[in-house]
């Protein structure tokens, strides 16, 4: 929390399955992620690099935060790679089926278990549970200020204040709240940068990657998981896909345009 | 288990949040009402519409209009700008007073920020982006959700934790027709806040010139094919009152506003119509338009994906098609035909 020594930021990071390989298993009706690959989430990786933005400008470090099998380890350790400066993996089967009130909790305590935070940083939504809830939920839980869908965010550290730029429907608005803030970024805010190859060997072999169980973060089993979930999967269905007409318009620019105009006519009187 | 902050035997009423900006109600909050009113005539509930702002007392007669048994009007000064702190305090002392069954709100950025909040603090389920809503026998709140690029569907319950919430997306239920007969009691909340409870400053506010591409009825779109010419595509959703949209790649050229941008990372859309211009449409894009109700699309690749997301597909250069359109039109017009 010394601002001499620069800002901590913890960026809590998902990982996800490849939506585009994600099938639905038509006789049980479920979704098959086995032949899914993994990755980042997509905005999880503007949240990094919005933190990496911020390291550079005031100095401190970035802390990772997941929560998932083991495996996910070695996606933080790309997230080392890329900047990041330790890693902290909440692994343990009671965290499984967690809706958002259960996941933002569990993330809460691993958040104060790290310690000693200015800035969480979050992405918006994952691209497979896509809610969006879950970083106003970890500012619930941690009694701080919350700024969500920042495009842009700047600290200002002797201040103790964050300001972030929100796109609402219809313009924009730029708040500042106090530090400590959770911050939710918009897919697409920056660009990620690359790894850095020199921090290679250092994030896969040495860099710390902490793993807490629910135990081990002193957490009561009975609000974690399915168990700590007020909401229940009732059914699951596969949606009906909207088949388009497909119908091919020809021949010249003049003729192509006398047909869009038949086509279109009755929705463009003008009224 | 969480424990409930209260029972399912206590609780009564089908509640909607009713966002404004400006004293101006969001569409979603009216298309919410219209549900509400639906759901409640069904299961012989009452609806209360609770209007948090400042300033907002005329927001009283659309809420009875479009459905409301009762409105709870929430006015205060750290009201007037939505941030999080103080609606998110007003919100709960409203509902731990009166103990409503269902909470339902819309997905806008301020209604999904509000929500998430709310639903820890009270400890209790939230159903996030809704794309259907309803009562199942036991007269439990069901809200159907799509996940994986909409391949599946799931109804979610919150069968022990009161509130139910819930959050729908604009546009996925018909704005209802008002009724200026409808009488409704109107109720102003008592607000206890002070400057404490209201951390977060908005110091900056913005409206983009342009119209609203979420609400609009007919799109033109353009993307990367359309080479940095967007007059004409301006040219023609003047001549169709249409809102233009754009792709990611033309957004990021710099040939338009962010505001403008659709699909994944930007809006979702629902227009009648959609005409998209030089897009190549990928999924990212096509989430974007997949509701509208009919898609033209016209590329110079045959090959574009574009065309299995279209209903009518020209394979022909952007700069040709569009001035000839432009010109028909104008030449109908002109012959008195609309």
């Amino acid at each position: 929390m010394d601002s001499v020594r620069g800002l901590h930021t913890i960026v809590c990071l998902k990982v996800v399955p490849k939506s585009e390989e994600v099938t639905i298993n038509p006789e049980t009706r479920t979704l098959d992620r086995s032949q899914a690959r993994s990755e980042i989430n997509a905005p999880d990786l503007n949240t990094l690099e919005a933190a990496l933005e911020q390291k550079r400008a005031h100095g401190g470090r970035v802390s990772l935060l997941s929560m998932g099998p083991p495996l996910f380890e070695r996606y933080l350790r790309l997230g080392l790679a890329m900047g990041a400066d330790d890693a902290y993996l909440m692994s343990d089967r009671a965290f499984g089926g967690a809706d958002t009130l259960a996941t933002s909790c569990a993330l809460a305590a691993g958040i104060r278990a790290i310690g000693g935070f200015d800035l969480i940083l979050c992405g918006e939504e994952s691209s497979d549970g896509a809610t969006g809830q879950v970083p106003p939920g970890i500012a619930e839980w941690l009694d701080v200020p919350q700024i969500t869908y920042a495009t842009h965010i700047q600290t200002l550290p002797r201040k103790r204040l964050v300001r972030g730029r929100r796109e609402l429907r219809g313009g924009y608005e730029v708040v500042e709240a106090p530090l400590p803030c959770v911050v939710s970024i918009k897919l697409g805010a920056n660009e990620p940068r690359f790894l850095d190859f020199d921090r290679w060997d250092w994030a896969m072999e040495e860099a710390p990657v902490t793993v807490w169980t629910a135990a081990g973060l002193g957490l009561d089993e009975e609000l974690m998981g399915q168990p700590g979930s007020p909401t229940i999967v009732a059914s699951v269905d596969v949606a009906p896909s909207a088949e388009r007409r497909r119908e091919f318009i020809g021949g010249t620019p003049e003729e192509e345009a006398e047909q869009l105009l038949q086509t279109i006519r009755s929705w463009i009187r003008p009224s | 288990m969480t424990e409930p902050k209260y029972g399912a035997e206590e609780a009564t009423g089908l509640w909607v949040f009713l966002e404004q900006q400006d004293g101006v109600l969001e569409s979603v909050s009216v298309e919410l009402l219209g549900k509400a009113r639906q759901l409640a005539d069904q299961s012989k509930q009452a609806v209360t519409a609770v209007v948090t702002g400042y300033e907002i007392g005329h927001l009283a007669a659309p809420a009875t209009a479009f459905g409301a048994d009762q409105v709870l009007l929430a006015e205060h000064r750290l009201l007037r700008e939505y941030t999080t702190a103080p609606h998110a305090a007003v919100m709960t002392q409203i509902i731990m007073d009166r103990k409503p069954d269902i909470l339902l709100l819309g997905a806008t950025a301020n209604g999904r920020d509000l929500a998430g909040r709310l639903a820890v603090r009270l400890r209790t389920g939230l159903t996030a982006d809704c794309t259907d809503l309803s009562l199942d026998k036991d007269g439990l709140l069901v809200g159907q959700v799509t996940g994986f690029g909409r391949g599946i569907l799931a109804g979610i319950l919150c069968p022990r934790h009161r509130p139910q919430m819930a959050t729908v997306r604009p546009g996925v239920f018909p704005r209802p027709a008002g009724d200026e007969v409808r009488q409704a009691r109107i109720q102003r909340v008592e607000i206890r806040l002070s400057e404490d409870d209201a951390p977060v400053k908005v110091i900056r506010h913005a409206t983009a010139r342009g119209g609203d591409i979420t609400a609009a009825e007919r799109l033109v779109i353009g993307g990367r094919g359309v080479h940095g010419d967007f007059d004409t595509l301006r040219e023609l959703a003047a001549l169709i009152n249409a809102e233009v949209g754009a792709s990611r790649v033309a957004v990021d050229e710099g040939w338009v506003d962010r505001e403008a941008m659709i699909g994944q990372t930007g809006y979702v859309t629902r227009p009648k119509l959609a005409i998209v211009c030089g897009v190549s449409g990928a999924m990212q894009f096509t989430v974007g338009i997949q509701d509208a109700e009919t898609v033209i699309a016209i590329n110079s690749d045959p090959e574009a994906p574009i065309f299995d997301a279209a209903d009518y597909c020209v394979v022909d250069d952007v700069s040709q098609v569009l001035p000839s359109l432009i010109e028909a039109i104008r030449r109908e017009r002109g012959n008195g035909g609309g």
